[in-house]
């Protein structure tokens, strides 16, 4: 029998997860398994939310694409120019097509200013800037430096984007480095979301509506931009509302990956189509769909990618053994929130369930308190680094925290 | 509980509709006119639309709704003054749309 081919299309968090926990069922069944990937670097892309305030070096955050994938995986440095489905095989940008069996689709999301008329013109990377990508967030660290005065508005274009929580901490860091820079009270924060409030579920928004108060951060609501004057400096919504600014700090519309579109297995943002517990596309059974490339109703976090890798693994094993496959992916998350101030909170849910108070990750005992400040949750955060590129990458569990969500030690 | 479409209906503390089942075009009518709207065709193909979406597992966004040849973005202000996405998801039973705190 000829040998199966497993190819997996992008070497970020979840592509890397998935190649590392492929290493073994790959042996048992004797698959041959691939890698491709255009860019040769991993990022720890949470460590941008803190780079811009003079957290991290550089080496803390960029590493090898190579050292964290396996042996017995092949790894090809390339770009993906279509994914032609119907043949079962991918064009790549420089070497030969490769036909597959089985494709894991793991080309995740990035930000595009181009969507919004006005944000990419020759204003962009001075006074309008992003944080969702390394080189921005670099150029962003040094304008803050000199940033004294002014209004500051934080945006989101439109949802879905990658932690969809950043935006909200980058407004907490900000309020808490101006004021260590003793310029707070010449800076005016804004915080302009197309959403009807910061916090949009309720027990989130009880618990931590106050923050915003306290900060003195203004929230601009309902705010759907159309366009942006960089001129004149102003954001501008479908509806004509119009909000100024002196530093835009935005998060541009965000989509999957050009050859998504390219390939016709997007929806309108190039999102795959996919199962939202399998995790199979819609469209091609011998395709799944991993990570931030899904359109499934899940945060696009790397702590979702990491609770998807074993449903993933178990669908592959199954599908290629030709069984049926299990629906148990619950659109678990779980994310460290940075409050400023070296504090930070905790949340946890999924599909189903809002994020709830308790402790966490073991009942009772915590150590972490769920959806309330603390020094300790701020820490968990910084632990959390190392975690990721030792254990999570690996593909290997988190001790007390199952890919699953539980509900013990919270209160409903 | 509210009273919408001549029933008594489980709603949440945004007003939006708790069981789908309990939803029909005499609550969107009911819905509409909290929100000083009166639905005319051009509301229901949205609405009907989202329904659509949303029944296939389709999470919706302005910019999808913009592409959907449906409506185009302008006269989806027009006809959902303030909030179109939220305000029509409420008109057709459905959740609002919402982040992850």
């Amino acid at each position: 029998m000829k040998q199966k081919h497993i190819l997996i299309l992008g070497a970020g968090t979840a592509g890397t997860i998935v190649a590392n926990k492929l290493v073994t069922p790959a042996k048992k069944y004797d698959w041959k398994v691939t890698i491709v990937d255009q860019c040769d670097k991993h990022y720890y892309q949470p460590g941008f939310l803190m780079y811009p305030f003079g957290r991290y070096d550089e080496k803390d955050l960029v590493r090898d694409e190579r050292d964290f994938l396996p042996q017995g995986v092949e790894y090809l440095h390339d770009g993906i120019s279509r994914i032609d489905a119907e043949h079962q095989r991918v064009e790549l940008m420089h070497g030969d097509a490769i036909e597959y069996d089985l494709l894991v689709i793991a080309t995740g999301s990035r930000v595009n200013p181009k969507e919004t008329p006005g944000m990419d013109d020759g204003e962009w990377g001075k006074s309008i800037m992003t944080f969702y990508e390394f080189e921005a967030a670099k150029a962003l660290r040094e304008i803050l430096k000199n940033f004294n005065q002014g209004i500051f508005v934080v945006h989101i274009s439109e949802m879905p984007i990658k932690c969809p929580v950043a935006p909200l901490e980058f407004s907490f860091l900000a309020d808490d480095y101006f004021k260590k820079r003793g310029v707070r009270e010449q800076i005016t924060i804004k915080y302009v979301t197309p959403l009807d409030g910061a916090f949009t579920k309720p027990k989130a928004s009880k618990s931590l509506g106050h923050l915003l108060t306290e900060k003195n951060i203004e929230i601009i609501p309902d705010f759907n931009v159309e366009r942006i004057d960089s001129k004149a400096k102003k954001l501008i919504s479908y509806d004509g509302k119009e909000v100024g600014y002196d530093l835009l700090i935005t998060v541009p519309v965000t989509k999957g990956d050009d050859v998504i579109g390219r390939s016709n297995l997007g929806d309108e943002l190039n999102f795959v189509p996919t199962d939202h517990h399998t995790l199979q596309s819609k469209a091609h059974k011998n395709i799944f769909v991993m990570g931030d490339a899904t359109d499934v109703p899940a945060s696009k976090a790397g702590s979702v990618a990491h609770f998807q890798a074993d449903t993933l693994v178990d669908n592959i094993i199954r599908y290629l053994q030709g069984q049926e496959l299990v629906a148990n992916f619950d659109g678990h998350a779980n994310c460290f929130i940075e409050t400023g101030g070296q504090k930070g909170l905790v949340i946890d849910f999924n599909y189903e369930i809002e994020p709830l108070e308790g402790n966490f990750p073991f009942p009772v005992i915590g150590p972490l308190r769920l959806l309330r400040e603390g020094r300790l949750n701020h820490v968990g955060k910084l632990i959390f680094r190392w975690m990721y590129w030792h254990i999570i990458l690996r593909g290997w569990p988190i001790p007390g925290i199952s890919n699953k969500m539980s509900m013990l030690g919270k209160k409903k | 509980m509210a009273n919408l479409g001549g029933k008594e209906v489980e709603v949440n503390e945004g007003g939006y509709v708790m069981h789908p089942e309990d939803w029909d075009k005499a609550v969107a009518g009911d819905l509409a006119k909290e929100l000083g709207i009166n639905l005319t065709d051009a509301h229901w193909k949205v609405v009907d639309y989202l329904r659509e979406q949303h029944g296939q597992g389709i999470e919706m966004s302005i910019r999808k709704l913009g592409k959907s040849g449906i409506v185009d973005i302008k006269t989806l202000y027009e006809l959902f003054p303030g909030g179109p996405l939220k305000y029509a998801a409420k008109i057709a039973g459905l959740h609002r749309p919402t982040s992850c705190v």
